[in-house]
């Protein structure tokens, strides 16, 4: 019998507000997206100098995940969690720049630093270094949010005993429009794990 | 070659996104990787595609980078000695 499984923390971050576990917990208007998040991550202090260096879709992720996993203090032995994330627009934001940075033949000088982002997986890279995760992983892109593929696909990793808590998240990133929302699902918690909470955290 | 130094420790703060680190605080003789630094392998790419770039140095070999990278002092000494523009 399928076990029940809860959402133990959840955090939404758009609109230049930062929302855990629904509170508003920070907000800054009229700011570009680079100003906006680099605010936040110096409040929230996640002292990460590589922070900087990331693109933009991987400092979103970066900064949903590391606030709800502070909040839990886990140790190595707790880190057993899987990430499964998902969007719209992959790693388009940062494939346009550098596109961009090629385009033309006589200033032809590629970046390596932008791009190694030409992935939407290596913002879960990035997650996974600073908080030693080495659990399953897996980046998903869709038309739009899709609740119940996420709420089966972690059910079936905890159900196979994959690993002891999933990390989902919808990270969307594109031409300053974007949307983190990201949750963790695990043994206990305070909110049920099911298609109707996680689309009610989505659209809150 | 003073002049340089301080052109490059500008230019590596900004291409590199060293956001914590002033360029007064780093010293001529400090490793630029390591435990000076602290910079990583992409990090010595771009600095292959900075000499390209701005003093028209290509570098054929990778390998060389370790030692032209070693610090500021290293760095500004090799590109005054081959830059072409």
């Amino acid at each position: 019998m399928e076990q029940n499984y809860k959402i133990a923390q959840h955090c939404v971050i758009e609109n230049n507000k930062v929302f855990l576990n629904g509170v508003e917990e920070f907000s800054s208007a009229d700011e570009q997206f680079p100003d906006f998040i680099k605010a936040a991550y110096k409040i929230f202090k996640s002292n990460y100098p590589k922070f900087f260096k990331m693109d933009n879709l991987s400092k979103l992720s970066f900064l949903a995940v590391d606030l709800i996993l502070k909040e839990l203090d886990l140790n190595e032995e707790d880190n057993d969690i899987a990430v499964v994330f998902a969007n719209k627009s992959a790693s388009l934001d940062t494939d346009v720049k550098y596109q961009s940075s090629i385009a033309n033949k006589g200033e032809y000088f590629p970046s390596p630093a932008v791009f190694v982002y030409t992935l939407p997986n290596i913002c879960v890279g990035e997650i996974s270094i600073k908080h030693h995760l080495k659990s399953e992983n897996a980046f998903f892109v869709f038309d739009a949010f899709n609740a119940e593929f996420m709420y089966n696909y972690a059910v079936n990793l905890l159900e196979s005993k994959k690993t002891d808590k999933v990390l989902c998240g919808w990270v969307e990133f594109f031409e300053e429009n974007y949307k983190a929302v990201v949750y963790l699902v695990q043994n206990n918690g305070t909110l049920e794990h099911n298609i109707k909470t996680i689309n009610t955290i989505y659209n809150k | 070659m003073e002049a340089l130094k301080a052109e490059l420790k500008g230019k590596i703060v900004e291409v590199l996104n060293l956001e914590d680190i002033s360029v007064d605080e780093i010293n001529d003789n400090d490793p630029l990787f390591g435990d000076g630094l602290g910079l990583d392998s992409i990090d010595a790419l771009e600095l292959i595609v900075l000499l390209d770039k701005d003093y028209g140095i290509k570098l054929t070999d990778p390998k060389e980078g370790k030692t032209i990278f070693e610090s500021i002092e290293t760095m500004a000494a090799y590109i005054t000695a081959n830059r072409t523009k």
